[in-house]
């Protein structure tokens, strides 16, 4: 620790806190634009400048020097920085003036207003008038991709979207061409971004240079509701605000949380909104004649009980998509045993992970903060950067700070960090052939959905196991053993046993007509038979909904107060921010209504006594935020062994249409077509 | 007037040839392997002693500059940069030092290389020095045929040297910049600290010096710092090369010992200056960066660091410029703004923005189609520019309009009120460049 003097008030500060950092550390405010807090130091827009004492008579930029190259005074005084003198008030009124010079004054219809940098600190920091009086530069605006729109005579060079393209996203899309006042931020050859993180420059972007662009021009920041919740795209949870205005859900952008996404959310997190408006499910249907009629609650489920009443028990079943919280599981899973029937699955992907294996076998049991300490990784059966692209990205965070080897076996493809490729399938995973370095303490072996949803998939998962185990990576108190999911229920599913009971038969059997009705909770990725009776309750008119006998309009997960379980475990509540269209309603609702219905009426009229009774059952639901310590693996002896070569495949092959809700996106659509168009070139 | 004996660059003027042979002749490589037997100490000691500033403008002392430099270490190799991208307008003596005397250089950066512990050296040649280049590599392969340098040479040093050739932007002069740009990146300079002694190429610990100073420096060893420390007054010790340019009768690059008062250097070397003393206007003592100073206080001043830099000019490169009476002054310093406007990297704020202004609001003082407040408007915005950036080039680019209106203040205004007294409409502008 080194003591410093900031305006006069001496605080103790780490000697590698750079001055901004003990500035703020003092209470001291510092303007800035090109720093940020994780991308490295730019020091270019000049804004942060302090005066510092015993230095060379001129301001200095304090986001790029340490408190440890500071003088001491004379006689030994603790070095001096003063953000209030007016060689500091100078030097911010010239650096704001200089910004101004030419940047539009189009501040009106920009809709970085009344969330602009520029616009705040030229308020606070700036003077009230400009002595330019020449002409303002022009910039031509550059297409840099379906998801940013440019505005590039706005930019003021802080190259803050440079930096992230390269440090966090890998892909390096975006540079800056010219010299001077002709320097211009583009993609060179004005293509589209190809990284699936690309959304987050225009959070970065502290003016309206680089905008969201299927949100331009539809709403100002302050007419928005900002609600906190928690994102379902992938199974990484991460923290979003959704930002609604009346009905409709605007914009999501990303919240801070250190644990999962840091401040980053993939494009599909972000600009799935669209996706929320069209294709839904707005009233209850019936096949009649092999048609689909809107129908009334009251039809739907009348003729519902018609078929449960003429069904023996164990011809009914039940499957959970990749969209549903935990409160809907929870309620379908009680319906199904009041039923009576062991036929219940929430792995439409055919996944072998299955509780009787313990809660550790199917988590994420490094966590994802966890990534930061490890020291080898080995990726099996996994695409992080297509499954989930946030949690790729930690990865290469991790990768950049050094000696942090990584093998991959299964698909060879560009993670954005560079890898050993060791094999394709199973013959490669081999404890004897993976083992990390010696000097390893925290090495990982990540387990994608691809090695396990396959008819191998327990054996599979039983020698990634063995693997983990000799290679140390489960070894006292750390547990490198972590199952990436790619369904934001799952965990939430597993953890409350929703998968075959003895006697039960699975998802994939159910659905080649292992039962004659069939109850499906927003499973949209699995394709099912011809016979049975298939009631479909989800929010999208989508796979499940073509095949159905009887819809349900459900809630998307803007529109429900729902629990997700993240794939490390974490118990997270996504918040409601909208209402369900028409006469959708929740799904634990329609599930309590149905079940009356059904003359098994479910024990809660509330989500209350809902959360009430799951917490009962689930202690562990109740401890949001957090991850249930203790998970434990359970024996896996006495499971086949497999000599399946089929190699490894991700379990996404198209990362923007995963899901029903991304499938009926727009922008979706153009992101998929631009990436299809992508690999194509690169395979000519 | 320095003695012909006292030269240290014997073939400035390329009479005769600049290959190995006769550079030996002129004595360089003369009695190298006893300069680098008798240690670094007694290299830095005597670089130390003999009082040479740098030459490539900031006149920072060349023996402390290499004295910083770490102690070896073999995880992070320390090396010598040279600085060839000689781009400052009015500047042209490493120029001639590569196309007629490049042993003293290469010479030199064997016994720099040898007193910082550095093995590699790199010569960072200016985009635009094509024939320069080639003359220099053809000496490096010389000194490499001769086993002057390299791997096992008969200086027991091993040391490897590379010409690098840059792609042509002045601000690749700028060390950091510099160093960017041999690493292969955008010449863009870097933030400091930390100084490139402590992170410098590659993140090693690296000195980058002007060619002047790296090749005189084994003339200095042989002759002793005594030798040129007798030149110059106190603190601007030894002899430098200066570039007279502009509107003297015989412009022309010549070694001088430092602190020759200008008006001898003048009439020694270059015939006077056009049109008699009296007709002088202004001198650009430096190279373009620094201050003008008018006739009457330059006339009589030495020509070193600490003289010009009490004027609030400087020596700079010693690339002299020199204007008479039919210059027209404004418009000679709004040709120096567009200069720096063109060659700002825009990396930062200041300088990226300020340098554009500056050089508009300097054209339209060419005609006079100006307010006199801007005047003062203008001297702020320099003053807001000067200081506030990465590298010096801000500075630079301030500089040269802040001596203007210092000293030439009524001929600005003089120019505004003849614009103001012939009313016409404005002149169809032309599209700028």
């Amino acid at each position: 620790m080194t003591k410093v003097s900031v305006d006069g008030k001496i605080i103790d500060v780490p000697a590698d806190y750079t001055l901004l950092q003990a500035c703020e550390e003092a209470g001291a405010e510092i303007p800035r634009f090109c720093f940020h807090e994780r991308l490295s130091i730019a020091g270019n827009c000049r804004m942060c400048l302090i005066e510092v004492k015993g230095g060379p008579p001129k301001p200095q930029a304090s986001c790029a020097m340490s408190v440890r190259d500071l003088r001491p005074g004379p006689n030994g005084e603790p070095p001096a920085m003063f953000t209030n003198t007016p060689m500091v008030k100078k030097a911010r009124e010239g650096v704001m003036e200089f910004l101004l010079i030419n940047h539009p004054l189009d501040c009106p219809i920009c809709d970085q207003g009344g969330e602009c940098d520029l616009q705040d600190q030229a308020m606070a920091f700036g003077v009230d008038s400009s002595r330019y009086g020449e002409s303002k530069r022009a910039v031509e605006d550059k297409y840099i991709g379906p998801l940013v729109k440019t505005s590039m005579n706005r930019c003021i060079h802080c190259t803050r979207c440079v930096r992230f393209t390269a440090e966090v996203a890998g892909t390096g899309d975006m540079g800056a061409i010219g010299r001077g006042e002709d320097m211009e931020i583009t993609t060179y050859l004005e293509s589209a971004m190809e990284s699936e993180l690309q959304g987050n420059v225009t959070d970065l972007c502290p003016v309206g240079a680089l905008l969201p662009a299927p949100q331009s021009f539809r709403a100002r920041s302050w007419e928005l509701q900002k609600t906190q919740s928690i994102d379902v795209m992938d199974a990484v949870g991460s923290a979003i605000r959704i930002d609604t205005r009346g009905r409709e859900v605007m914009r999501i952008l990303p919240r801070i949380n250190e644990a999962v996404n840091e401040e980053w959310i993939s494009d599909k997190t972000r600009q799935i909104v669209d996706g929320l408006r069209t294709q839904r499910l707005d009233r209850p249907y019936l096949r009649e004649n092999g048609r689909l009629r809107a129908a009334t609650w009251q039809e739907a489920f009348a003729a519902i009980a018609a078929k449960v009443k003429a069904a023996p028990p164990d011809k009914i079943g039940a499957i959970v998509g990749d969209l549903a919280s935990v409160e809907e599981i929870y309620a379908l899973k009680n319906l199904m045993r009041a039923i009576g029937t062991p036929n219940i699955d929430c792995r439409q992907d055919g996944s072998k992970l299955h509780p009787k294996f313990g809660r550790a076998s199917y988590l994420f049991n490094a966590s994802i903060a966890g990534i930061d300490d490890a020291d080898a990784l080995l990726i099996v059966g996994s695409n992080p950067r297509r499954e989930a692209p946030v949690l790729n990205a930690r990865i290469r965070k991790r990768w950049l700070r050094g000696n942090f080897p990584i093998g991959v076996i299964g698909e060879q493809a560009d993670l954005t960090y560079a890898y050993r490729y060791i094999g394709a399938g199973l013959e490669s995973l081999d404890p004897a052939a993976v083992k990390p370095p010696e000097s390893c303490k925290k090495p990982m072996l990540l387990i994608g959905q691809g090695a396990l949803a396959r008819a191998d998939g327990a054996a599979v998962l039983a020698r990634a196991m063995d693997v983990a185990k000799a290679g140390r990576a489960i070894a006292g108190d750390w547990n490198g053993f972590s199952v990436l999911h790619t369904a934001a229920s799952r965990v939430g599913a597993l953890d409350l046993g929703f998968a075959p009971a003895e006697g039960g038969i699975d998802a994939l059997a159910m659905a080649r007509g292992g039962v004659d009705v069939l109850f499906n909770l927003g499973a949209d990725e699995i394709e099912i038979a011809s016979g049975a009776f298939v009631i479909y309750q989800g929010s999208h008119g989508d796979l499940g909904a073509h095949r159905a006998d009887v819809i349900l309009p459900g809630a998307a997960y803007t529109e429900k107060s729902g629990t997700f379980v993240n794939t490390e475990g974490r118990v997270q509540l996504g918040e409601r921010a909208a209402f369900p269209p028409g006469a959708a309603r929740e799904d634990w609702a329609i599930l309590r209504a149905l079940s009356d219905a059904l003359g098994c009426k479910l024990p809660f009229n509330s989500l209350n006594a809902l959360r009430v009774a799951l917490y009962r059952d689930y202690p562990h639901f109740a401890m949001i935020d957090q991850i249930a310590p203790g998970a434990k693996f359970e024996s896996m002896d006495g499971l086949a062994a497999s000599a399946d070569k089929t190699p490894f495949k991700s379990a996404v092959s198209d990362f923007y249409l995963t899901n029903p809700i991304a499938r009926a996106s727009a922008v979706m659509a153009e992101c998929s077509a631009l990436a299809l168009g992508r690999a194509r070139q690169a395979a000519e | 007037m320095l003695a012909d004996k006292d030269r240290i660059f014997t073939n400035l003027y390329g009479f005769q040839s600049p290959g190995l042979e006769a550079a030996r002749k002129r004595g360089a490589w003369d009695n190298t392997k006893t300069l680098i037997d008798a240690g670094k100490d007694w290299v830095i000691g005597e670089m130390k002693a003999s009082g040479l500033r740098g030459r490539g403008g900031a006149g920072f002392p060349t023996g402390l500059k290499w004295s910083f430099m770490p102690k070896p270490d073999p995880a992070r190799p320390s090396y010598l940069v040279v600085n060839a991208d000689e781009s400052e307008p009015g500047t042209c003596k490493d120029r001639e030092i590569m196309r007629n005397d490049p042993h003293l250089l290469i010479e030199g950066c064997l016994i720099a290389s040898f007193a910082m512990g550095a093995h590699a050296c790199y010569i960072y040649v200016r985009g635009e020095y094509i024939f320069e280049r080639e003359r220099l590599q053809a000496a490096v392969d010389e000194a490499y045929a001769a086993n002057l340098i390299g791997k096992n040479n008969v200086h027991g040093w091993p040391f490897d040297l590379y010409v690098h050739h840059g792609a042509g932007a002045y601000i690749c002069g700028e060390e950091t910049a510099l160093l960017e740009s041999l690493e292969g990146k955008k010449g863009m300079p870097r933030l400091k600290p930390p100084f490139p002694a402590n992170m410098g190429l590659y993140g090693c610990p690296t000195t980058v010096n002007n060619v002047e100073s790296i090749a005189v420096a084994p003339t200095i060893l042989r002759r002793g710092a005594a030798w040129f420390a007798g030149f110059g007054a106190k603190n601007n010790a030894g002899t430098k090369l200066f570039c007279i340019s502009g509107h003297v009768n015989q412009p022309c690059n010549v070694e001088e010992a430092m602190s020759i008062p200008f008006r001898e250097l003048i009439d020694k070397h270059c015939g006077g200056v056009r049109g008699g003393w009296d007709n002088l206007l202004a001198v650009i003592p430096g190279g373009s960066s620094v201050r003008c100073v008018p006739a009457a206080q330059i006339i009589d001043c030495p020509m070193d660091f600490d003289s010009l830099g009490k004027l609030r000019s400087g020596l700079g490169t010693a690339a002299v410029i020199v204007m008479d009476k039919s210059t027209d002054i404004i418009r000679a310093i709004a040709r120096l703004s567009y200069f720096y406007k063109h060659e700002s990297c825009g990396q930062c704020t200041p300088c990226r923005e300020g340098t554009g202004w500056m050089w508009r609001v300097m054209e339209r003082m060419v005609e006079g189609r100006a307010q006199k407040r801007e005047i003062d408007m203008l001297l702020d915005v320099t003053t807001r520019v000067e200081g506030h950036t990465i590298c010096a080039l801000g500075d630079a680019a301030a500089w040269p309009i802040q001596g203007l209106i210092a000293h030439f203040r009524p001929e600005i205004e003089k120019r505004i009120d003849s614009y103001a007294a012939n009313p016409h409409s404005d002149p169809i502008r032309m599209a700028a460049e």
